[in-house]
């Protein structure tokens, strides 16, 4: 994904949730193998932040990673492939929903363990101080990494080391189905943050704009030398915590509150029309893009080969040490 | 052999070994730096890294916040960046807190996503004094885990040597030093040459039976042997050297040339990779074995504080004694 203009981060956002609301269905259906979690109503935050960054730049991400991963430049046909668990998908099959990623393109996975896309980020961030190349990390976690000890262990280091980290907190509100708030003492990410010494930002995550100018300004810090940053960026999760649950935690009217009045996508699309970047002849030909899209991507993965079962232990190690 | 006086170059302790060895890969080798508590001015809890801070800079060689998951974290990111970090973690029992980022994240990455991870975690291990909480024998564990090296050596030359091996192959390598050897001296006989991991080595011939076992336990298992010899009975000690790969070629030859073998280690014996050992050589050589593999073992509790307990937690030359005349009487 090339972000070229204002119109070309409506369309990102465009082909991640038809993505979502076309693989939540296929999960239902029984076609991804242990199931996905829906990031439809989190698109701002995953193409805010992949529209600053430069080609090389490094992620790590969490569980919650298909709207990352497609922002960040993979195609949609890899993806659902791999979600299919398919011998195309960007991880080979092995990796489904949750372990999307390609190190060569500056992807360092998806994760199951909450937080640890957040250490491997700011790894890989030492990794950039070491060899003084001119790029950054951004580590992503939920809120619910937000109290995990190993984030702030992360953040520590990237401060004392000066590393060129970002992390950000793609906060849509609920562990699962435990409301942020419950959990997190003092309710107030950027002000924890900001007690190891880094600038630290509360913003509005449903804003697509907000969420780039933050990271762009971030990433200047991170390569003049001057340290991590760390972003809380609030959004909201339409579906359930995964595919097919259906929770008792939350009201209909809440989630009504965020779908009508902040949905992402509605308010840049008024914006791009309310400005003149976009006509409406431009939004019907660019929804009919995405949707053409995502259709093949689903032909793609379902006539793509399953990996060659004698593939099952290739790779443990480099095999260079002799193990049998 | 030199005639020249020994030195600390040409025998120094089991630490100045690691010193030496990973001196020498970082002279060749920019991407290698080392990241963990008290290294710059202490040199590390047992001067493992003495000195080396001052020769090539605190870039290469950094102080860390006693942070294990990120200290494993900061090395595992940076070995996918195409570095070549050594994390030491200062004692193994230490990596509980970050046992995440090596069993799930530093173990699986080239599995899961095909991108090679050259990271190296140092720790010291082993039981000595201490108490329960610096004495846990997680080799197990770390054996069996798919993706992960382990490296656990008893001399000087070894821990040179394995460590140069360690610092060139683009794997996770566990590499375990154990406490009661840091101090101990002894002569460098492979010069610059790096070891081969799953290659024993066996340490005294013999003509009757086979002690096979690693890292201070040998130490053990030579006194024994010693003591046997004036029995007249003549027992070969093997080194494992490293515990993944396992030289089961090694075991195997024991088996055919004695048909009398022990293994063993000071993990307690419940759960130690000499059940795993003893298990799979016997299902490949059962029919050149006199009789069945004895194992030796630590015993199952925490180790005490109390130096005549924690000795007696692990195995002494009496129970290797013991071991080699029961599989003599086969």
């Amino acid at each position: 994904m090339a972000y070229t203009d204002l119109q070309s981060l409506l369309r990102e956002m465009l082909v991640i949730r038809e993505f979502e609301e076309t693989a939540d269905k296929l999960t239902l259906r029984g076609k991804v193998p242990g199931g996905m979690h829906n990031s439809s109503g989190q698109e701002a935050v995953a193409v805010g932040v992949m529209s600053a960054l430069a080609p090389d730049d490094v992620i790590a991400t969490t569980h919650r990673s298909h709207h990352h991963t497609l922002a960040k430049g993979f195609t949609p046909n890899e993806i659902m492939a791999e979600l299919f668990t398919k011998a195309t998908g960007v991880s080979k099959g092995r990796g489904a929903s949750m372990h999307l990623g390609d190190f060569k393109r500056g992807h360092f996975g998806g994760n199951g363990i909450v937080g640890a896309g957040v250490g491997i980020a700011m790894g890989a961030a030492m990794g950039i101080h070491q060899r003084g190349d001119k790029n950054v990390a951004v580590g992503f976690v939920g809120d619910g990494g937000l109290n995990t000890g190993r984030t702030w262990e992360a953040l520590n280091m990237a401060v004392i080391y000066k590393l060129p980290f970002i992390l950000v907190v793609d906060n849509n509100q609920y562990a699962v189905e435990t409301f942020v708030g419950r959990v997190t003492g003092g309710n107030d990410p950027a002000k924890r943050a900001a007690g190891f010494g880094l600038p630290s930002f509360n913003i509005d995550g449903n804003d697509v704009l907000e969420v780039q100018k933050y990271t762009a300004e971030a990433r200047v810090r991170a390569v003049a030398g001057e340290g991590p940053t760390f972003i809380n960026a609030l959004t909201y999760r339409y579906n359930g915590h995964n595919v097919g649950e259906r929770g008792q935690y939350r009201t209909l009217e809440e989630i009504a509150d965020w779908r009508e009045h902040k949905d992402p996508i509605d308010r840049f699309t008024a914006y791009l029309l309310s400005t003149g970047d976009m006509s409406q002849s431009d939004l019907d030909a660019m929804k009919a893009s995405v949707h053409a899209e995502i259709e093949e991507a689903v032909a793609f993965a379902e006539s793509s080969p399953e990996p060659d079962l004698s593939t099952l232990t290739d790779g443990v190690d480099s095999g260079l040490l002799g193990a049998k | 052999m030199s005639t020249d006086t020994p030195t600390r170059v040409s025998h120094p302790s089991y630490s100045e070994a690691f010193q030496q060895g990973v001196r020498e890969e970082m002279t060749t080798n920019p991407d290698i730096f080392i990241l963990g508590t008290d290294l710059v001015e202490r040199g590390g809890h047992f001067a493992q890294v003495k000195g080396i801070a001052q020769e090539f800079g605190e870039s290469r060689v950094k102080d860390s916040p006693i942070s294990e998951a990120a200290m494993v974290a900061s090395g595992l990111g940076a070995a996918m960046y195409g570095l070549h970090p050594i994390i030491d973690l200062n004692f193994i029992d230490f990596s509980f807190g970050a046992m995440d980022e090596i069993i799930n994240q530093a173990a699986k990455i080239r599995f899961m996503f095909g991108q090679p991870v050259p990271l190296v975690i140092r720790a010291t291990s082993g039981v000595a004094l201490g108490g329960a909480h610096h004495t846990n024998a997680l080799e197990a564990f770390f054996a069996s885990t798919p993706g992960l090296s382990l490296a656990i050596p008893s001399c000087s030359n070894d821990v040179k040597g394995l460590i140069k091996t360690a610092l060139r192959v683009p794997d996770p390598v566990i590499f375990l030093m154990h406490k009661k050897l840091s101090g101990v001296r002894s002569e460098i006989t492979t010069g610059h040459q790096p070891i081969p991991f799953g290659k024993a080595n066996s340490v005294r011939p013999g003509k009757d039976a086979a002690i096979i076992t690693w890292s201070y336990t040998l130490v053990t298992a030579l006194k024994a042997a010693e003591e046997l010899a004036k029995e007249g009975i003549e027992v070969e000690v093997i080194d494992l050297r490293t515990l993944w790969p396992l030289d089961e070629d090694a075991v195997d030859e024991a088996i055919k040339k004695y048909g009398r073998v022990v293994i063993a280690d000071e993990a307690p014996k419940f759960g130690s990779l000499t059940a795993e050992i003893a298990a799979s050589a016997t299902e490949r050589c059962n029919s050149d074995l006199k009789g069945p593999i004895v194992r030796v073992g630590g015993v199952r509790a925490p180790i005490s504080a109390n130096p005549r307990h924690s000795d007696a937690a692990i195995p002494t030359v009496a129970g290797m004694i013991e071991a080699v005349h029961k599989v003599m009487k086969y």
